[in-house]
């Protein structure tokens, strides 16, 4: 699908600093093996979107055993087969393994890979105007691997023990033990495997992007006219950096237990009249390391989602954004503190308890730059000139999701309150909103408002419109219950509830979500619809849709290998100045020197035409 | 009668599919096409947010207020009590900040929404404001975690020495309870080696702590007595959650967890108060541990002290019931372990010689 880009070669090449002289390879260079970074973000979104989709009917199937738990499902059958048992209900150790693919794959597969790896990858060359990645064969491989890990995630669905079972965490022992569940097995290993390929594949893409941010940029782009997804595909990638080895590791010894009896998470099990003889291990070990990974993950699927929110509410807003610099710091912030808060997961594993007050207070203080991204958002909403194309409503939709799961973190970030919400729905409400909805909006918003650039043509609005409403309302439908639920301390993973007295009142409650969840999965057909068929049928894109001041609407239509054609643009300003007083236009792009706009400058920015003029052509950093 | 259904869904989606382009060829025939910018488009989005705001918090704040209750479990333990205090001021804060926020936001975006005779103000930053709203995000969260902190080191201290000390084991998929016995009040030592069919506990019959030790498939708690549960599992991870005592705590195997509180409510209280001559307590599993993770009910019972302390005596000691497992203790503390187990002390030949058989 990836194969309509790319028609117009590049004309001239008069200043290509890298080297990129091969334009003209076959089907297989261009498409296949492309180390052309526009093509590596569409292979990252097309897979991303596959998996998203995998992901979601996942969820519907589960949503299915607790919305109707009466249901005869028998109909599935020929898509489960042995997975339903015989009065037509979903197994036990199949739901508990749906669950767990469902976490994993959008978190890593969609969330993650899907969302930094097409964004980054498409935007940082183009928008810090540089022909290609600092590495194009770096970033080939860092597809491919991640499609190697791809494809072993998705055998492990069709095993006859089932995939990964012991949910996204994965912990020990029940995921170090074939014996305790039988997704535990190869599904177990295929998963492990999986994970390591997909961190190779993560190491390579964030180094790359961070390489290219710190060396490519082009003249007069100094940091501090990044445009704000820069900053967080850059901020996101150091992160990646710095916590997915640990993952790494953790797998690594998980794979050790598993398979060379070693005893480093394990001790004291007696299992199915069995004593083994691992001692010595600690099962909290694993978490601890986990989640040192899976913390900062959050912020990895979060932050592009929220560095892609800032650049379209600017521009749609017809406004600065509100406070660039406070949105750099509180994004700093936030990625400094997403690596001393990981034990919050931990409150109640009997983790000792000093530990649970400092990390409570950790965490606490992180949601200080989250509420200062909050309260910038609306106030560049502020006297705006707003248009609501379907990338702008996906932008609102994420700050509403994020001030709706994100104030539900002062609850469970307290371990005193923890207490009786961990691990209940109210968790699921929480990160479901704030996490996953709020980055899939991001996603989506991106992909709204960079489809113009990526295949040339445009989408269709109206239905970018419904599948907006649709999916809004519906995540409130799925995700706001949970609360409730939650609250009554309905636990989470649960097969079926009518066990206890305690948990068994909210059956209309858990029919809603249902109801809501395949309605919102049916909603995305919609825009699956508008993004194939624009691909191919869509009106052709004009140079700059959204009057954008970002280097990529520079390019041409359909930029070639190398993006520009010619020179690459230099940089005068930084990438906010949109209605500024005196200026005819309401948007003034980055390219533009100073001198040509003499009716809208500043008094600072009337000295720097000086320098401009001077030839030392970096910009100061005024704004 | 599948087929129908298979071909009545593609007729809907061409259907569908037809609509959509009929309605662009009506636009292409007017010429919309080519207009840039549909402000009436943009009003209408603008109108349903606007709605959205106004419909969500009317309806969150009817359905929360009328309902809630159903969704509150009733409360039996002290700090539960101060937990739940604090669950509801987190509550207060975070329901009035989130209102505020949003109807803000959303009236933003009715306010603004495009105008072509307007120019969006160029304001790029204030710094009065972003202090202000650094500041008062953090002061509010320091209130927050001074209590929460102060309300955790509570809950997390050591447990007094009288405590009533239950040791709760988890395992695929149901747990037990082991009663430290009314000899020695001490929990005997345990070794997952020594487990098996019988030995359930992997009771270490070396140790005269453990003769007396007692199993039981029911809590049994004294009232308005602090409870000193100790926690741990024999396979995989399991959770202790006793959701109207606001308990939760892991069961670890290898590591032994705990977690102390009082319960303030008998059984028969909460049944009176609730006016529901069915309620009972329960204690459910909190973490995964496998297929049956979701049917690990342990039923609870909040005793007054008197019927505790009969239930208490009416409970036989592990060893009682299975003498055969005498043979396990040394030779010198045999008669040690009759006494506190409650087996006569005449009848020892005779399980001496069933043993030997």
């Amino acid at each position: 699908m990836a194969t309509i880009d790319v028609h117009h070669h590049i004309e001239t090449h008069e200043h290509d600093d890298h080297g990129h002289e091969h334009h003209h390879g076959n089907f297989w260079t261009n498409y296949i093996f492309s180390e052309d970074h526009k093509v590596i973000a569409k292979q990252f979104l097309l897979t991303g979107m596959a998996w998203a989709l995998i992901g979601g009917v996942l969820s519907v199937l589960f949503r299915l055993q607790l919305g109707f738990p009466e249901a005869n499902l028998s109909w599935l059958k020929p898509i489960l087969g042995g997975w339903l048992t015989a009065d037509g209900k979903i197994d036990p150790d199949f739901y508990l393994a749906l669950v767990t693919m469902h976490g994993t794959i959008m978190v890593f597969f969609v969330l993650t890979a899907g969302l930094s790896g097409t964004f980054s990858n498409f935007l940082i060359p183009l928008q810090i105007g540089a022909r290609d990645m600092a590495s194009g064969f770096m970033n080939m491989l860092s597809y491919w691997f991640f499609f190697l890990s791809s494809v072993i995630m998705f055998v492990s669905l069709f095993l006859s023990t089932g995939p990964a079972a012991g949910g996204w965490v994965i912990y020990p022992p029940l995921s170090a033990l074939p014996q305790a569940i039988p997704g535990s097995g190869l599904g177990m290993t295929l998963w492990l495997v999986s994970m390591a390929l997909f961190i190779v594949s993560s190491l390579l893409g964030s180094i790359n992007y961070i390489t290219t941010v710190i060396n490519l940029r082009t003249v007069g782009m100094s940091f501090t006219k990044l445009p704000l997804t820069i900053w967080a595909f850059f901020l996101t990638a150091v992160i990646g950096i710095l916590s997915f080895p640990v993952l790494f590791a953790a797998a690594l010894l998980l794979i050790f237990d598993r398979s060379f009896g070693t005893s480093f998470y394990l001790s004291d099990i007696y299992i199915n009249g069995v004593a083994l003889p691992n001692q010595g291990g600690s099962p909290i070990l694993f978490q601890h390391l986990f989640w040192f990974l899976g913390h900062p993950e959050v912020y990895i699927v979060l932050l592009p989602a929220l560095g892609i929110t800032s650049e379209i509410i600017a521009t749609n807003s017809r406004k600065p954004i509100f406070g660039y610099k406070a949105m750099v710091g509180s994004m700093l912030g936030i990625a400094i503190l997403s690596f001393v808060v990981w034990a919050h997961h931990m409150f109640v594993t009997g983790m000792n308890p000093f530990l649970g007050s400092v990390f409570t207070l950790l965490t606490l203080i992180i949601a200080v730059p989250s509420a200062v991204k909050i309260f910038n958002y609306v106030t560049t909403l502020w006297k705006g000139n707003i248009r609501f194309t379907p990338a702008m409503l996906f932008s609102i939709g994420l700050v509403s999701f994020f001030l709706t799961g994100g104030i539900t973190g002062l609850f469970l970030g307290n371990s005193a309150v923890d207490i009786q919400l961990h691990d209940t729905y109210f968790v699921v409400a929480h990160f479901h909103l704030v996490m996953g909805s709020a980055s899939f909006f991001g996603m989506m918003a991106g992909v709204y408002h960079w489809f113009p650039k990526m295949f040339g043509r445009m989408m269709d609005e109206k239905l970018g419109y419904l599948h907006f409403w649709l999916t809004f309302i519906g995540v409130y439908l799925v995700f706001f219950p949970m609360h409730y639920i939650g609250i009554a301390g309905f636990p989470r993973r649960y097969y079926s509830w009518t066990a206890f007295e305690t948990f068994s009142g909210f059956a209309d409650l858990n029919m809603l979500v249902s109801i809501a969840a395949i309605l919102t999965l049916a909603a995305q057909f919609v825009f699956l619809f508008n993004f194939i068929y624009h691909i191919f049928r869509g009106k052709p894109a004009p140079a700059n849709p959204w009057n954008a001041t970002t280097l990529e609407w520079t390019t041409p239509r359909l930029p070639g290998h190398g993006n520009w054609p010619g020179e690459i643009p230099t940089v005068y300003r930084w990438p906010y100045d949109y209605s500024k007083p005196g200026s005819k236009e309401d948007f003034i792009p980055q390219h533009i020197p100073f001198s040509e706009t003499p009716e809208s400058n500043l008094p600072h920015e009337n000295d720097q035409i000086k320098l401009d003029l001077g030839g030392a052509g970096v910009g100061g950093d005024k704004h | 009668m599948n087929w129908i259904i298979w071909v009545g869904a593609i007729l809907v989606l061409i259907i569908l599919f037809m609509i959509f382009r009929i309605g662009n060829l009506v636009d292409l025939v007017k010429g919309k096409k080519d207009e840039e910018f549909s402000i009436s488009w943009n009003n209408f989005n603008a109108y349903l947010f606007l709605g959205f705001m106004f419909f969500g918090l009317i309806f969150f704040f009817w359905y929360s207020i009328t309902y809630f209750a159903d969704y509150d479990p009733p409360v039996a333990s002290i700090h539960g009590k101060i937990t739940d205090d604090l669950f509801w001021l987190t509550m207060w804060v975070t329901v009035i900040a989130f209102s505020i926020i949003f109807m803000v936001m959303f009236w933003f975006t009715f306010t603004y929404r495009y105008d072509k005779t307007r120019k969006a103000e160029f304001f790029a930053d204030n710094t009065k404001l972003e202090i202000l709203w650094t500041v008062v995000p953090a002061v509010v969260l320091t209130v927050l975690v001074i209590q929460g902190l102060v309300a955790w080191s509570d809950i997390t201290s050591p447990a007094s020495k009288d405590a009533v000390v239950v040791e709760m084991v988890g395992q695929q998929f149901l747990w037990t309870a082991r009663y430290p016995g009314t000899k020695d009040n001490e929990l005997g030592k345990h070794n997952y080696k020594m487990i098996d069919a019988s030995n359930e506990f992997g009771l270490d019959l070396s140790d005269k702590n453990s003769y007396d030790d007692f199993k039981s498939l029911e809590l049994h708690i004294p009232v308005n007595k602090e409870i000193l549960m100790k926690i741990r599992a024999k396979d995989v991870l399991h959770s202790v959650f006793l959701p109207h005592f606001r308990v939760k705590m892991d069961a670890v195997p290898g590591v032994q967890t705990h977690f102390k509180f009082t319960a303030t409510k008998t059984t028969a209280q909460m049944r009176e108060e609730l006016n529901n001559p069915n309620f009972n307590y329960e204690m459910a599993c909190t973490e995964v541990c496998g297929r049956g993770h979701f049917s690990m009910k342990f039923p609870v019972v909040v005793d007054s002290e008197e019927d505790y302390k009969k239930w208490l005596s009416s409970q036989e000691s592990w060893l009682k019931q299975n003498p055969e497992y005498l043979k396990y203790v040394p030779a010198e503390l045999k008669e040690v372990a009759m006494i506190k187990a409650g087996i006569p002390l005449d009848n020892s030949a005779t399980v001496q010689t069933a043993a030997i058989k």
